[in-house]
């Protein structure tokens, strides 16, 4: 059967590495891009920064803050429509890859990726935080999100008559974020390395952002995907993310919770091994790399769903063949144990 | 030490154990071998694994440190990549149980005492004369013989296991808890461990278990292959040389697969498919599953540490380097396991039920050793689940004196008849 046969390839790859394939295409789609006169719109729901010449769209983030940096006479006028407009398209952008835009697509992601790489190549370890403290540090991506709808509001609008925020806090979010500052980098554009001394308020959020710049590049060196875990963005696709075309569902009957899922994850989700209770399995730090999938040695535990469709899912050879074939030919050759030819880089 | 005066009296015992051993051991090969008319050629290697050495050959390379270990949870895989031959000692012999009674109270299990007395006597599979055994502190029972080092004239190092496994703070101290086990290594065998040695006897267990979980694989629906002859497959295993066991295992699948082609059954399409588990039969204490497959039975599965939790369960790392590899060779004992020892042990539960659907099992029969109180505890709670699920379950408690199987043998009987008429008025 020609379609099983397509399902058995799938299921024996290493997702892995058409994953990285596919991050540096995107990068250089949403870097430079807009060189090549790609439009894909301003309401994506990943870190397409307007602030990098070639960016061949935008964030809905920096649309959100932008619309959101109004009266309240503005927002309940026909004018307000807009945002919902805005929301809907972020909305269709994102149901089709649910969270896989933040292990696939995601600029921000990628350059993570790339400096884990360079540990490695290092041969630094990695570092694991304390799980109580991780667990507290869980709502600060959702604070972020809160924040930066209500501060553009508090710009135009008073909240129980206190005074309005100053000017110098509009987009707030996007002048402490890192995409801003590093993003620009690669076009060789380092205007965005600045304080804006205009007034108190955009010297400390420029500074801050200079901060946070700096910390995402030492954090992601020591720690994998160290930003997702307080980004908004990822905060704000959660809350759609149950109905997303794209799914992770698991079969907690086929689980046997050895753990292998949770300790490839790169951003430390210990519920896909041990809720065997849930059928969708995606938690907000999620960013939908299958790489949990790839790790699993059990026969349909873990799947990866478009609707109902199976695409991809955990098989005992699809991991033996990504994690148990040996590093040593001539020693499985002495045995007569080789049967494939094929040597296959193993990490 | 033993003491000179007793020299002799030791001699003596180790003299006529020994004697008792090879008998024993000849009884049982003679009934798994000769008493089953089908035989299958792979399973030639698997029985001469077993046939009794002669006096002080012993098995295992000359120029290799000889690590033994008393329970599943030793990680093999940094034995080997320290160059060193890890040996499972756990002993299902009668006679060595009669010699290890004289260190333990009565109420003991067997299998500790028959551990205990064939580190005594000498008396390991295939000649072993360990340079350290290792003894995981799983249950109470195993953990407080290591106290006997002195007495025993054996050096014992104490891997210090937690006893619950679900817990952040548990796997950070059994990580730990190896990491230190792998300084101790590298102390005996006097080699380092690298990260390339590492990876490369990952690799190899991992094969073994891949061609492990493809013979249970090629298990699951017709009956191709003999519960007891399973059991000495992965009971080898204790002390083969795992490439060997590998590649005879391969030879093995392929005939299997060759068999289930051709449609060749061991036993009728009808016969009772029994899951068996709780304490672990260990040659030469065959005496169930030989029970079971003589009654006309056939088992298909065994949830045991002696079997399918010793094999099937894989190491994933995601940094190939020693310090991602390490834990995740430690995660791969811990995380999975469904020893008694932990609490609580949901997936014990979910692993036989899980068993139960895969294997098409018409019955379970659960083994208590006398003295066994983590598996006697547990046969309660996964008898309740069993029923419920509506699956037929017989406790069965024995100890190793192979005289008594005279109840057994009348409780499996009627066991197995009343799984045979339920069949029938299916």
């Amino acid at each position: 059967m020609q379609k099983f046969k397509i399902k058995k390839y799938i299921d024996n790859s290493n997702v892995s590495r058409f994953r990285f394939w596919i991050q540096l295409l995107s990068f250089f789609v949403f870097v430079y891009g807009g060189y090549f006169f790609i439009e894909i719109g301003s309401r994506l729901p990943i870190f397409s920064c307007p602030y990098v010449e070639g960016s061949p769209g935008g964030c809905y983030l920096i649309g959100v803050q932008h619309e959101l940096h109004s009266t309240w006479s503005t927002i309940f006028s026909p004018r307000g429509i807009s945002i919902l407009k805005s929301l809907g398209i972020f909305f269709l952008f994102f149901i089709f890859l649910n969270k896989a835009w933040c292990g696939y697509v995601c600029p921000l992601g990628t350059l993570q990726d790339w400096i884990t790489r360079l540990r490695k190549t290092m041969g630094f370890s990695f570092v694991r935080y304390n799980e109580m403290s991780f667990k507290r540090l869980k709502s600060i991506k959702y604070i972020i999100l809160f924040l930066l709808i209500l501060i553009p509001l508090a710009i135009k609008n008073s909240f129980f008559g206190l005074p309005l925020l100053p000017e110098g806090m509009h987009t707030p979010f996007c002048q402490i974020c890192p995409a801003r500052i590093i993003l620009p980098l690669f076009t060789g554009d380092t205007s965005q390395i600045f304080v804006d001394f205009t007034d108190t308020s955009t010297i400390i959020m420029t500074s801050l952002g200079l901060m946070v710049a700096a910390l995402f590049l030492v954090g992601s060196f020591v720690k994998k995907r160290f930003f997702c875990f307080f980004c908004p963005m990822s905060a704000l696709q959660f809350l759609f993310s149950k109905i997303g075309i794209l799914r992770l569902v698991k079969d907690g009957d086929k689980c046997t919770r050895c753990g292998n899922c949770s300790r490839v994850c790169d951003v430390g989700i210990t519920e896909i091994a041990d809720d065997v209770l849930s059928k969708n399995i995606v938690k907000d730090d999620c960013m939908m790399c299958f790489k949990c999938v790839e790790a699993c040695p059990e026969e349909g535990a873990l799947k990866v769903k478009v609707v109902n469709f199976d695409i991809f899912s955990a098989t005992e050879e699809g991991f033996f063949k990504r994690y148990g074939e040996t590093a040593d030919p001539e020693h499985l050759e002495k045995h007569g144990l080789l049967n494939s030819n094929k040597k296959e880089k193993d990490d | 030490m033993i003491k000179a005066t007793d020299q002799d009296r030791y001699n003596r015992l180790k003299k006529t154990s020994t004697i008792h051993y090879n008998m024993e051991v000849n009884q049982v090969l003679s009934e798994v071998i000769d008493d089953f008319p089908d035989k299958l050629a792979g399973m030639e290697y698997f029985y001469n694994r077993f046939r009794p050495l002669e006096e002080g050959k012993s098995l295992y390379p000359k120029d290799k440190k000889l690590i033994a270990s008393m329970c599943i949870h030793v990680p093999i895989e940094i034995i080997y990549a320290l160059d060193a031959t890890p040996v499972r000692i756990c002993s299902g012999s009668y006679s060595a149980d009669t010699a290890g009674s004289d260190f333990l109270p009565a109420k003991i299990c067997p299998m500790v005492k028959s551990t205990l007395g064939a580190i005594y006597l000498d008396m390991l599979p295939g000649n072993a004369n360990p340079d350290l055994v290792i003894n995981p502190t799983t249950c109470d029972q195993k953990k407080k013989i290591g106290e006997m080092e002195e007495e025993i004239g054996k050096e014992f190092y104490v891997l210090e296991v937690p006893p619950s496994k679900d817990s952040e703070e548990a796997r950070q101290y059994w990580q730990r808890s190896v990491k230190k086990m792998v300084k101790k290594l590298e102390k005996v065998t006097g080699n380092r461990l690298t990260r390339r040695k590492l990876k490369k006897s990952i690799k190899m267990v991992s094969m073994a278990q891949a061609e492990f979980r493809r013979f249970m694989r090629l298990r699951k629906n017709a009956p191709v292959i003999f519960g007891k002859d399973a059991q000495l497959i992965t009971n080898a295993y204790f002390f083969d040389d795992i490439d060997n066991w590998t590649i005879n295992l391969k030879i093995l699948n392929d005939e299997l697969e060759e068999r289930i082609n051709q449609d060749i059954n061991v036993v009728g399409l009808r016969a009772p498919r029994i899951l068996l588990t709780g304490s672990p039969s260990i040659f030469p204490n065959m005496r169930t599953p030989i029970l079971i497959e003589k009654l006309g039975g056939i088992v298909v599965y065994e949830e045991f540490c002696s079997s399918s939790r010793m094999l099937s369960d894989t190491v994933a790392v995601d940094e190939w380097f020693l310090y991602d590899m390490v834990p995740a060779v430690a995660d791969r004992y811990l995380k999975p396991s469904t020893c008694p020892n932990f609490t609580p042990n949901d997936d014990r539960i979910r692993k036989i039920l899980l068993a139960m659907k895969d294997y098409k099992v018409d019955g379970v029969v659960y083994q208590t050793f006398t003295g066994c109180q983590l598996y006697d505890m547990e046969s309660r709670k996964i008898g309740q689940e069993l029923e419920k699920a509506g699956y037929p379950v017989l406790n069965v408690e024995l100890d190793y004196n192979p005289k008594d199987s005279g109840q057994l043998t009348t409780r499996l009987e009627a066991f197995m008849e009343s799984i045979k008429d339920n069949k029938r008025n299916k």
